[in-house]
């Protein structure tokens, strides 16, 4: 539901970090708790990107499943409901080891000024 | 072309919460708690602080801040109880926003006399998925559960319930009406947030309604105790 500011934002770091030089890859990783549906997180990026020098980048999706780990017992798990209680000693004391990752993890860029890119409109997506 | 391979390792929403942190410390700067509130819509998050903030909060301050889609309804009705509201609509692009980001909430602090209230109840857009991933600047976060929503909303909906410290369960007055077994609601949003502080309430009739309000007092006690 929140994928368009998500791909927002996710531009939003990559332009920060591309140095105006056209951007072929862009590498995110994406835990399962941060509810994020990524055909719709593809196609907001397809929107947002229109123009900027991620014009031409590919989004790759790292998908995270959810890793528990229970901080009284150091009992380590992988839920298959959203339940945060310790299954051997039922302490509510849970740390989420993974799958609260929405992280840009890498990107690839071309070695040259991005000629097509025109950051004013850019920005007015973006900021969306 | 050559290609060069950048490590970034940055979380995509760093952005907002740099901006959520200087929120915060405006907030800090004039001694103001705040509250965060949270729902899907209908929940009854504005008819509930109506009957909270219907009678003053002992010496406490409270203004809100109404985060919608669109219009100013709720703005309109919590006027009437003579606080400060100020309103924020998330319609100015297409569509509207689905949450308030800390960008949003840092646009409305013009409108909120920070210096003349201690406790500032935002109440977020109606939406159990997106408010929970945008931190506005708040101390604490609260939402409400109605029953009619059912008893499974915690387990779809972890992000939200994990990441509150009080989840108020609404319209228990509708109880006799619906075939919701509440002990199966509080046992699943304890599996997803254990030991969370929860309240049962009706804003209809009132019930809970007093625990509420000593909740709202507690959270500015502690965080008067917390800055001393």
């Amino acid at each position: 539901m929140h994928e368009l500011s998500v791909a927002s934002a996710i531009l939003e770091t990559v332009r920060r970090h591309a140095d105006e030089r056209p951007v072929k890859l862009v590498s995110v990783r994406v835990g399962h708790l941060r509810q994020v549906v990524p055909d719709s997180l593809r196609f907001y990026w397809d929107i947002v990107r229109a123009g900027t020098v991620c014009d031409q980048a590919r989004l790759e999706l790292e998908e995270i499943e959810v890793g528990l780990r229970c901080t009284a017992c150091a009992h380590e798990w992988e839920p298959l409901i959203p339940a945060f209680r310790c299954p051997e000693c039922h302490s509510g004391k849970v740390a989420v080891r993974c799958g609260r990752e929405l992280e840009v993890d890498y990107i690839e860029v071309e070695d040259r000024p991005a000629a097509t890119a025109r950051p004013q409109e850019a920005a007015c997506i973006a900021r969306r | 072309m050559h290609r060069t391979k950048v490590k970034i390792v940055e979380d995509a929403l760093d952005a907002n919460n740099t901006i959520a942190r200087a929120n915060r410390e405006d907030f800090d700067r004039h001694g103001v708690t705040v509250i965060n509130l949270m729902s899907a819509p209908g929940a009854g998050k504005t008819t509930l602080l109506e009957r909270a903030l219907a009678e003053p909060l002992g010496d406490i301050r409270v203004g809100v801040l109404e985060g919608d889609v669109q219009g100013s309804y709720d703005a309109d009705r919590l006027a009437s109880l003579h606080i400060p509201v100020a309103q924020l609509n998330t319609d100015s692009g297409f569509g509207g926003e689905c949450h308030l980001d800390a960008n949003m909430v840092r646009s409305a602090l013009p409108a909120l006399a920070l210096g003349e209230i201690e406790l500032l109840v935002i109440e977020n857009v109606g939406n159990l998925v997106c408010p929970a991933e945008f931190k506005v600047g708040e101390d604490v976060r609260a939402m409400v559960c109605s029953i009619t929503e059912g008893e499974d909303k915690p387990l779809k909906y972890p992000l939200m319930f994990r990441s509150c410290e009080l989840v108020l369960i609404n319209k228990l007055d509708l109880l006799p009406h619906l075939e919701i077994d509440v002990d199966r609601l509080l046992y699943n949003l304890d599996a997803v947030n254990p030991g969370v502080r929860r309240i049962l309430v009706s804003a209809r009739t009132g019930e809970g309604v007093e625990e509420l309000r000593g909740w709202l007092r507690e959270v500015v006690a502690s965080r008067v105790e917390a800055v001393v």
